[in-house]
C-alpha cells in the first residue's frame, strides 16, 4: 500500500474504532440498565410478598 | 421516525456512501489518493456544526419553555457534537500530514478556529457537572450553549477571512471546485454523516431517559 494509502486507511480506521468505542459504551450501559431493572423487579417482588402476608390477616 | 428504520437507513447510507468513495469517486488530479479523506473529513465537521445547532436551539427552548426534555435534547446534541468534533480534528490532522506533510498548522484561522470551537464545548460538559443537577444547571447549560453557537458561523467563514491559507476550498461564491461526480459522492457521505449523528443521538437519548426513569422507579419502590 502507498503512503497515501496508508493515511487514508488510518483515517477511516479512525472513525470506525471511535464508533466502535462509543456502541461499546451504549452496550455496556444497556447492560448497567439491564442490571438494574432485574434488581427494581426482584425489589417489587419482595414488596409484593411482604404485603400479602399482612392482606391475609386483615381478611381473616 | 421508529429507530431501527432510522438505523437501518444510516447503515444503507453509509455503505453506499463508502463505495461510492472508494470505487465511484475519481482521483483528485491535485491531491492524488489522499483526498479521498475529505469525503468524510467534512461531512464530519458539517455534522458537529450541525449537532452544536441544534444543541443550541434545543438550549433556547429550555430557556423559553423551562422543559426538562429540551435541557436533556441539548446536552445530547452537544455531546453528539464533541464526539465529531474530535473525530473532525484527527481526520483533519491526518489529511494534513499526507497533503502537507504537517499533522497541524498553526497559521490556518479554520484550524485554529475549529479548534477552539471544540475546547469550547468541551468546557461545557465541565461547567455542567460541576453545578449539582436541577434548574440552575439546565440554565447555565443552555446559555453557555447558545454562546458557542456564534462561534460556528465565524468557524466556516474563517477560510474567507484569512489571507494566506494552505487549507483547500470547497465551496466558494462560483459554487463547487469539484467535479460532478465527487460533489454527488459529497452529498450522499453527508446525508449518512447526518443520518448517523441522527441514530446516535436518538440511541443516546433514550438511554438516557430510560436511565432517568429507572431513578424515578427505584425512589418510588424504596
Amino acid at each position: 500500500m502507498s503512503t497515501e494509502g496508508k493515511y487514508v486507511a488510518a483515517a477511516y480506521l479512525v472513525v470506525f474504532v471511535v464508533l466502535l468505542a462509543y456502541v461499546l459504551i451504549l452496550a455496556l450501559k444497556l447492560q448497567r440498565l439491564g442490571q438494574e431493572v432485574a434488581e427494581l423487579v426482584e425489589l417489587a417482588h419482595k414488596r409484593r410478598e411482604d404485603r400479602e402476608p399482612d392482606k391475609a390477616v386483615a381478611v381473616g | 421516525m421508529r429507530l431501527p428504520a432510522l438505523a437501518a437507513i444510516t447503515t444503507g447510507l453509509m455503505g453506499a456512501a463508502l463505495a461510492l468513495i472508494f470505487f465511484y469517486a475519481p482521483t483528485d488530479a491535485d491531491q492524488g489518493f489522499s483526498q479521498r479523506i475529505f469525503y468524510f473529513h467534512v461531512p464530519i465537521a458539517l455534522t458537529s456544526y450541525a449537532c452544536f445547532g441544534w444543541g443550541a436551539w434545543k438550549a433556547l427552548r429550555y430557556l423559553r419553555t423551562r422543559d426538562e426534555r429540551a435541557d436533556l435534547e441539548s446536552y445530547v446534541a452537544i455531546h453528539q457534537g464533541v464526539i465529531f468534533g474530535a473525530l473532525t480534528l484527527i481526520t483533519g490532522s491526518i489529511w494534513a500530514k499526507a497533503s502537507w506533510g504537517v499533522w497541524w498548522s498553526w497559521s490556518e484561522n479554520q484550524l485554529v478556529l475549529f479548534l477552539v470551537l471544540f475546547l469550547f464545548y468541551c468546557a461545557y460538559f465541565m461547567l455542567r457537572f460541576s453545578v449539582a443537577p436541577g434548574p440552575q444547571r439546565a440554565n447555565l447549560s443552555a446559555v453557555y450553549a447558545l454562546f458557542g453557537v456564534v462561534l460556528i458561523p465565524v468557524s466556516i467563514l474563517a477560510i474567507r477571512l484569512s489571507e494566506r491559507f494552505i487549507h483547500p476550498v470547497a465551496f466558494n461564491e462560483h459554487g463547487t471546485n469539484m467535479a460532478a461526480s465527487q460533489f454527488f459522492t459529497f452529498c450522499v457521505a453527508l446525508v449518512a454523516m447526518l443520518a448517523l449523528a441522527a441514530t446516535m443521538y436518538n440511541v443516546e437519548l433514550a438511554g438516557k431517559r430510560l436511565d432517568a426513569r429507572l431513578r424515578e422507579l427505584r425512589e418510588a419502590l424504596q
